[in-house]
């Protein structure tokens, strides 16, 4: 039996590292289009001041860029130091993903973005803004790689088991590729990186122009941020990731946890805005519900029911006991590897495989499981519900403040309305809400999947290497460490180069320079 | 889908395709990694270290690529290899994560504060960032020619049997960690030499000559270690091209110097180490030619023949088992599905030169050498 402290100790520091990776990863991806599009205007308008903005931005984008390339290393290594057995479980399917980032995506990036800050004097302006634009395009297809694969941990689609390797393989590239969790994935969160991309030069604006600095600097970064943080926030609250979880058999013990849903309800669900989920009693206190909300956003229907947790862990009940089936007929196989039989039995009982692993925890040999095991291995199937309520209401509520924030700086800037304070205020205090939201979103998606690494398919409990204690506690003080003393020496340059402010290009006579910034906001409304 | 290749064909590419990319990575991120080793030795002003830095600034990153797609290809091609090693290797690749975790946060962040403590940590930072790893890694490579302590359950869950680090440490491996160090010196000095002016290019000369001559010596005393008291694996039977991807299906036998069986069945693979041996010789010659441009050309072709040599002498086997001969991974049974192995081939062939047109568009637009003067008049620079 695996020794539990491994795997509770991987399972931190894995989500430690990842965590820690997309404080970084968001703003990569929502400032390279920010500077793709400030460029743009410099190379059609010609005015100094939009190179300035993006030789600006571009060095806060650096500062970060560093940070994110340096810890995303420590992801692609961790799959394999970390998490042996699920490597090689899901290496098929899972391993493409990552390959093809590397070689379409991550090559282009990190080839490019030497370029656009050493480039300034070597390249002509059009071909420094494709260098900008390619790097952007390649953070972000770099994302979307990466969903693919996380969304095949969410919802294992084009695989299958193979007795004869004890491991899944694909079957399909274009179903794990146009898995409708990895497009909803992918969407829901680019437009969380362009949210917090906006965020960030919208507070920071927002900050230049109560200061009184750099005002007319400020004014036109603060009127980009707030045009791009609407579009951005909208995109990512209305094509959020509710969509995906549709097409998903294995996510509605997800959705049930996430809205404490332990009874099935008459359809359509309500949707609690407020309760105290008690994973004891299975009840909720305390509910505030508005009806029909969740059953409409669940299923798109009002007759489809939304299954609640109880009835969900019957079924995984039976499923767990179809397991057993799987795992006995693999043992035949083992013993007579051209017993036809035993490879019928799991052809049928392969997509069970899983739930009766699940069994593992309690017993060596699933076979002789009693009842009493069988049923608390279902019942594992059910994840933490409070913490998963709370941080997806977190989440949400940020979103829904995102927009109304964003349309009101996208008035203030169209309407030349500088002097509500208070606007400015909120923007500034508002900066670290992006990275709550994008962090509770990855703690939902990910330990609402508990217990499994792919779901339904590997428990995590399984998934991990056959590395001692003593290793991992080492590695997690080395990434502690680290990761800390790099984090206090990023906000350090990150201040002192916003307190610094733009190196800005001396402006031409005042009289031209009202006229071309008037233009310029025609050019932006 | 049926996939139209055969599943040997398949493997063997991917063998070569893994092999391909080690060695982009040797040969790419390893002068960068070459030339982090050499800064505390050839630049010694806060200038010249920063033009040693911004001699390797713009392009580490794209090169450091080419490790981050090594372990891309690993993982989706090679899944039980991806899996064991990494895991056997734990803290060795704590060490190099920890390293390469500096690299990109030194480049960026060294020359943003004029502080005379911050750069000399940000410098000892980069050097580490190239020190370790090209350690570790040909300590690792060491590791596979001597095999690795470990075996499968019946379930194919890797169990590795060795210690802490110190087993990983054994002479053999270290040997091999050395050849792998005067190695990315020699191909580091080479950039230098290129991308440099002064006193800087004289001392890179210096280190070229030295790590030319170590490589020979050390890669040659390997080489002879190989043929005398090294085991090599064989496998004697169970092991089809086309058979399922499950280690556990052969028979393995261990005879020592039997990692020249491939050399002596085919003596074409011979080129490899000839090239590991004439390559350095040739590198030291042009650079005393003062031929820049091809001594750089002749030190990556003896990277390629260094690298190749253990590639081919290891062949079938890509992750031998020192405590349980029988379990050593190969390329015949520890693939991925003929399927994914076929997909990422065609990715590869499709994408790999495109990455290697604009690779070769990017050094064209930075060309020349960095010079004291260009660091002095400012503009964004490391």
């Amino acid at each position: 039996m695996t020794e539990l402290g491994v795997v509770e100790l991987s399972r931190l520091q894995f989500a430690l590292t990842a965590m820690y990776h997309f404080l970084f990863v968001p703003l990569t991806l929502g400032l390279a289009w920010l500077l793709a599009v400030m460029e743009s205007i410099w190379v059609m308008t010609g005015r100094e001041v939009w190179r300035d903005m993006t030789k600006f931005w571009g060095k806060l984008f650096g500062i970060n860029f560093a940070m994110g390339v340096a810890t995303g290393i420590t992801m692609e290594f961790q799959f394999g130091t970390n998490w042996a057995y699920y490597s090689h479980f899901v290496g098929d399917i899972f391993g493409a993903p990552l390959a093809l980032e590397g070689l379409t995506a991550f090559f282009l990036e990190s080839t490019f973005v030497g370029l656009f800050f050493f480039g300034w004097d070597k390249l002509r302006p059009p071909i420094h803004l494709l260098v900008t634009w390619l790097v952007a395009l390649g953070s972000s297809l770099s994302a979307m790689w990466i969903l693919v694969a996380n969304a095949w941990m969410q919802n294992p689609v084009g695989s299958a088991f193979n007795p004869d390797t004890m491991r899944m393989e694909l079957t399909s590239l274009g179903e794990v590729f146009f898995n409708p969790v990895a497009q909803a994935k992918f969407v829901h969160t680019v437009s969380g990186g362009y949210v917090t991309g906006a965020m960030f030069v919208l507070s920071i604006s927002a900050w230049f122009l109560l200061r009184g600095r750099h005002v007319d600097f400020a004014k036109r970064s603060f009127a980009v941020a707030a045009a791009f943080g609407m579009a951005a926030s909208l995109s990512s609250v209305v094509l959020g990731d509710e969509s995906g979880y549709v097409a998903s058999e294995n996510q509605k013990m997800k959705i049930a946890a996430m809205e404490a849903m332990w009874e099935t309800e008459p359809a359509p669900a309500g949707f609690t805005v407020f309760g105290i989920p008690d994973q004891e009693t299975h009840q909720t206190h305390a509910e505030i519900k508005i009806p029909w909300a969740l059953g409409l956003i669940a299923t798109r229907s009002v007759s489809d029911p939304v299954l609640g947790i109880r009835e969900l862990v019957e079924i995984n009940e039976r499923r767990v006991r179809s397991g057993i089936l799987a795992i006995d007929a693999l043992e035949r196989l083992r013993a007579d590897r051209d017993d036809a039989q035993a490879r019928q039995t799991i052809a049928r009982h392969a997509g069970d495989l899983g739930f009766g692993l699940l069994l593992r925890r309690y017993v060596d040999d699933p076979r002789r499981a009693t009842p009493d095991q069988i049923r608390a291995a279902a019942n594992d199937t059910v994840p933490r519900v409070a913490p998963l309520f709370w941080a997806f209401r977190i989440m949400v509520a940020c979103g829904f403040w995102f927009i109304a924030l964003f349309a009101m700086a996208l008035w203030v800037s169209t309407k030349r309305a500088f002097g509500k304070r208070w606007v400015l205020w909120l923007a500034l205090f508002s900066l670290p809400l992006p990275w709550v939201a994008n962090e509770v979103g990855w703690f939902v998606a990910e330990f609402g999947r508990q217990p499994w690494t792919v779901d339904g398919v590997l428990p995590t409990f399984l998934s991990v290497s056959s590395v001692g204690t003593t290793q991992v506690w080492t590695s997690l003080a080395v990434f502690v460490v680290f990761y800390s003393a790099l984090l206090v020496a990023d906000l350090y340059l990150l201040i002192k180069y916003i307190r610094k402010g733009p190196a800005l290009t001396p402006e031409p006579p005042a009289s031209l320079s009202r006229r071309a910034s008037a233009q310029a906001l025609v050019a932006e409304e | 889908m049926t996939v139209p290749l055969d599943y040997e064909i398949l493997r063997l590419a991917w063998w070569a395709l893994l092999g391909l990319v080690l060695i982009g990575f040797a040969v790419m991120d390893g002068f960068d990694m070459g030339v982090a080793i050499l800064l505390p030795v050839v630049a010694r002003t806060d200038t010249e270290r920063r033009v040693v830095i911004n001699s390797i600034g713009p392009v580490w990153d794209g090169n450091q690529v080419w490790l981050i797609l090594g372990g891309g290809a690993a993982f989706a091609a090679w899944p039980p290899l991806y899996a064991t090693a990494f895991s056997a290797f734990y803290i060795p690749l704590l060490l190099v994560l920890a390293a390469l975790i500096l690299r990109p946060v030194g480049f960026d962040f060294r020359n943003k504060v004029e502080h005379r403590h911050w750069r000399t940590w940000w410098d000892w930072a980069l050097f580490l960032g190239g020190f370790v790893p090209t350690l570790v890694f040909g300590v690792a490579m060491g590791n596979l020619l001597i095999g690795v302590p470990f075996h499968f359950t019946s379930e194919l869950r890797a169990i590795y049997t060795g210690g802490f680090l110190f087993d990983l440490l054994q002479p053999f491996p270290l040997l091999c960690g050395l050849v792998s160090l005067a190695m990315l010196v020699m191909h580091g000095g080479t950039f230098l030499v290129l991308k440099t002016e002064g006193v800087i290019e004289t001392r890179a000369r210096r280190a070229v000559l030295l790590g030319a001559v170590a490589l020979v010596g050390l890669f040659t005393f390997a080489g002879a270690l190989v043929a005398t008291i090294i085991d090599g694996h064989l496998v004697v039977s169970g092991l089809p091209g086309d058979g399922p991807s499950n280690p556990l299906l052969k028979k393995v036998t261990v005879d020592a110097g039997g990692w020249l069986a491939n050399y002596v069945e085919y003596p074409w693979m011979l080129a490899a180490p000839l090239l590991g041996v004439f390559g350095p010789l040739v590198t030291a010659l042009l650079t005393v030619m003062r031929r820049s441009g091809w001594a750089f050309v002749s030190s990556a072709a003896a990277v390629f023949g260094v690298v190749s040599t253990t590639g081919l002498a290891l062949f079938p086997f890509i992750l031998p088992s020192s405590t349980n001969p029988s379990h050593g991974l190969t390329v015949w049974d520890a693939s991925s599905s003929p399927l994914t192995l076929f997909i990422m081939l065609i990715a590869t062939v499709v994408v790999l030169p495109i990455v290697a047109s604009y690779t070769v568009f990017v050094y064209r637009v930075l060309r020349g050498k960095v010079t004291a003067a260009h660091i002095e008049s400012g503009g964004h620079m490391y």
